[in-house]
């Protein structure tokens, strides 16, 4: 069977940095940080009481005004997580200029967004009020509040999406695998176009104490948030805990050509692998993130050196970035010299589930615009590699093909390949 | 108007975002007011917290309407 061309035609965009996909990132080119104090919940009691989270307001400046996004009376009734979804999937939507206009257009859009963990905040404290006030008090809009599939079921029910309705729950490969696998539905023919991504709202008091307690987050620069994700640093321990969406509208190429939508980039390569090692920690050989790196590249069908550009996972964690690091210098070889690899975790923090949609979205920037967006705090790298992991300031180089990376607990590895559209 | 009614009127107002003008005595919260069988879950609860009464889920089911709820709540409270 022939491959059906995928391309990517729209973009959304709630992170740390702003809301909106322009002003993320014109902040993220220019090295600024989204991490600060928690504001959320009093975090004062926590080992880490530093995150990314998204800056709140009236809607102006790159700010998150939840009004924009969703009527008051719907918001009471969902997570944040549903709430980033979809203000990330209007804009996304918006900025593809797609709208089924008939039946038979509607069953051929489909939705595919994930979470890593779904409500959490709101698993939480619907337990304290079933605790201290009974069953009786527990919201009927708790459950559908808190699936993550939820995401994926109000988009439809908003826009009349009737075509696949899906969700991914892989922990930080979410975001990764929902574009992937949106991309292969297209790919086999079972929609034309896919409305993909992931969202995250774990800052919350659970999110953090349990993180914490994986030991996985950084606790040594409570006093300087914005230097405590800092990817291949070698002062680095742990990393900083991020919220938001990530969406991307996804279309077989011929029907974004067909209507003459504006094309950002292709979807040429998808790759999945398991490590089978252990819950938290990656394999030390990275064989898992290699493996998954090869496969997408063999679906692209191109060459390790074809590469130019490599969103990192690199989550400023002690163990995860050098063996990542390890993974991509043996895929590209030689070529590796001529490779820039950044971690935008350094300035977005780590959105988990939102993580790998952020990531292809700014790697389809990247391609746009020729600049590989930089890896804040890298003062002093603590391991010598011939690739350019652009540190501290945004790299403006030839970008034709990019390769975005993201692994989660459980062992579960996906990466991307995109192409710049000629 | 009673006190109850205007404890309620503010609920169903709150909770289904709608103008205060529109809840009249015959309003059905499902068919005038916008509500889905959820929302009138929620609503049956908020009614009970503020009032600090129970309404069994049999009951429940008879409140259709801004009058019905005012009629229950004052019998029972």
């Amino acid at each position: 069977m022939t491959k059906r061309r995928v391309v990517i035609t729209g973009l959304g965009l709630v992170t740390p940095l702003a809301c909106g996909v322009e002003e993320t990132w014109k902040r993220l080119v220019a090295g600024q940080s989204g991490a600060g104090k928690i504001t959320r919940f009093d975090a004062s009691h926590l080992a880490c009481d530093i995150a990314c989270e998204v800056p709140r307001g009236d809607g102006t400046g790159g700010t998150f005004n939840a009004d924009d996004w969703m009527a008051p009376k719907e918001q009471r009734k969902v997570d944040d997580f549903i709430l980033f979804a979809m203000a990330a999937a209007q804009q996304a939507i918006e900025d593809s200029g797609w709208m089924p206009e008939d039946e038979a257009e509607r069953e051929r859009t489909g939705v595919i967004i994930g979470s890593g963990i779904g409500g959490l905040d709101n698993i939480a404290q619907t337990a304290i009020t079933l605790k201290e006030k009974g069953p009786r008090r527990v919201s009927p809009f708790f459950i559908p509040g808190s699936l993550i599939n939820l995401c994926s079921g109000q988009v439809s029910i908003r826009y009349g999406f009737k075509g696949p309705n899906h969700s991914v729950v892989t922990a930080c490969s979410t975001g990764a695998h929902a574009i992937g696998d949106g991309a292969r539905m297209i790919g086999y023919g079972d929609a034309d176009v896919m409305i993909a991504g992931g969202a995250e709202a774990a800052i919350c008091e659970i999110g953090i104490a349990g993180f914490a307690a994986c030991k996985a987050l950084s606790t040594g620069f409570n006093d300087t948030p914005e230097k405590a994700s800092r990817p291949y640093d070698r002062d680095r321990d742990g990393f900083v805990m991020g919220e938001g969406a990530g969406i991307v509208v996804l279309e077989e190429y011929e029907h974004a050509k067909a209507r003459g939508a504006k094309i950002y980039a292709e979807v040429i390569g998808y790759g999945l692998s398991g490590d089978a090692y252990h819950i938290t920690s990656p394999a030390p050989d990275g064989n898992g993130g290699y493996r998954a790196m090869a496969a997408a590249l063999r679906d692209a069908g191109i060459a390790p050196a074809d590469v130019d550009y490599v969103n990192a996972h690199g989550t400023s964690t002690p163990l995860g970035d050098e063996i990542e690091l390890g993974a991509v210098a043996r895929l590209l070889g030689n070529a590796a010299s001529k490779v820039t690899m950044s971690s935008t975790k350094s300035a977005t923090g780590h959105l988990l589930g939102a993580a790998g949609a952020i990531e292809a979205i700014f790697c389809v920037l990247a391609l746009r615009d020729q600049v590989a967006p930089p890896t804040l705090n890298l003062d002093n790298p603590s391991v010598e590699t011939p690739i350019d992991l652009a540190p501290k300031a945004a790299v403006e180089r030839e970008i034709d093909i990019a390769l975005s990376n993201s692994f989660g607990f459980g062992g579960t590895n996906a990466s991307l390949v995109l192409r710049r559209m000629a | 108007m009673s006190d109850i009614a205007e404890r309620v009127k503010k609920i169903v107002v709150e909770h289904l975002s709608v103008d205060e003008s529109k809840v009249t005595d015959n309003a059905s919260f499902i068919d005038d007011l916008g509500a889905d069988s959820l929302d009138t879950v929620e609503l049956v609860m908020a009614f009970e917290e503020e009032f600090g009464i129970e309404i069994p889920d049999d009951a429940a089911e008879t409140i259709q309407t801004y009058g019905d709820a005012v009629k229950f709540i004052t019998a029972n409270s």
